[in-house]
């Protein structure tokens, strides 16, 4: 059973995302974002996941900026009324129910929290010090015995950063 | 943004910056020892230009590191990440092998490439973080038409 200073944490989530989603201004929908953010690495810090939660807290305050920028170039939110509104709810409604009876049926077999089913971390656990000398676990995994992951993630950054440059080029950009 | 902050915000700044930039550092170098490794320390680096990006305009920030000079640092990055994967084929082996000695566990240098690589992924997530938060300074000036 999870403590009480993990469901405050979750609610906090919980109510930050909802302020996200149905706040009128942009920016207070990127700080409620950060408010998620933060309790997630405050609830990492909780589950002694101090990797996790660095980088977590680290990349959300860089991402909070980045996106105050991208907010402040300024765009107005548009409503949506009438019967398109009554449309979008039910069928928003639909795929919820839809989703928690799956996620039900699968959550029910997982193991209770707490007890994780050691497996094949434990083979990690157990060697990873003698196989790869890093004293940090996580490191290990990261960089020898699951490295393919991280060149993979390497990749993805690496697009992204070029998609980003493409279309926020200066060279070759019409005058208006 | 082009004439930076206040002189409370660029004194502060000018006296912390350089202190979070030793923190990336410590936290990309003890990838291997403690929490952290290059992706966390990579981006305490970009958020300190980022802090005197903010402070002081984006002038000074240009002239302590260029959008270039961070793309730069993002592939070079890249590219000693994926040498190191696959010298471990030179040394007669598989791609991603550990090829170096692993050395006495607990010390800064031991446990192989594992630093090498943590140092790699720092210099590329940390330039490529920072070339992505110039752009989209310069595209923002670009579009209110004060850009250069």
């Amino acid at each position: 059973m999870p403590e009480i200073e993990l469901y405050l944490l979750i609610t906090l989530m919980i109510v930050g995302a909802l302020v996200a989603v149905h706040t009128r201004y942009l920016i207070s929908a990127v700080i409620s974002l950060a408010v998620v953010g933060m309790a997630l690495a405050v609830a990492f810090l909780y589950m002694q996941a101090p990797d996790i939660a660095i980088t977590q807290i680290v990349v959300e305050v860089l991402a909070l900026v980045i996106l105050i920028i991208a907010v402040s170039i300024g765009k107005e939110v548009v409503d949506i009324k009438g019967k398109r509104e009554t449309l979008t709810i039910g069928v928003t409604a639909l795929f919820v129910v839809i989703f928690a009876l799956f996620a039900y049926r699968a959550l029910a077999d997982l193991p209770p929290f707490g007890s994780p089913l050691m497996t094949v971390s434990q083979h990690y656990v157990e060697e990873g010090l003698k196989q790869t000398g890093s004293a940090n676990l996580v490191t290990s995994i990261l960089l020898d015995f699951r490295a393919y992951d991280t060149l993979g993630e390497a990749t993805i950054l690496f697009t992204a950063i070029l998609g980003a440059f493409a279309v926020l080029r200066k060279i070759g950009r019409k005058a208006k | 943004m082009k004439n930076g902050m206040t002189l409370i915000v660029r004194v502060i700044a000018r006296f912390v910056s350089p202190m979070i930039m030793v923190f990336g550092i410590y936290i990309i170098l003890h990838g291997h020892l403690s929490p952290g490794g290059g992706f966390p320390g990579g981006v305490i680096i970009a958020s300190a230009f980022v802090l005197i990006t903010l402070s002081f305009g984006k002038e000074i920030a240009y002239q302590k590191l260029k959008e270039s000079t961070a793309s730069a640092m993002e592939s070079v990055g890249a590219l000693i990440f994926l040498i190191l994967a696959t010298l471990g084929i030179v040394f007669g082996g598989w791609f991603f092998l550990n090829f170096l000695p692993k050395g006495e566990p607990l010390r800064l240098i031991s446990a192989g490439f594992i630093p090498l690589c943590n140092i790699g992924i720092g210099l590329k997530v940390g330039g490529g973080i920072f070339a992505v938060f110039l752009t989209l300074i310069l595209f923002r000036l670009l579009e209110k038409g004060e850009g250069d």
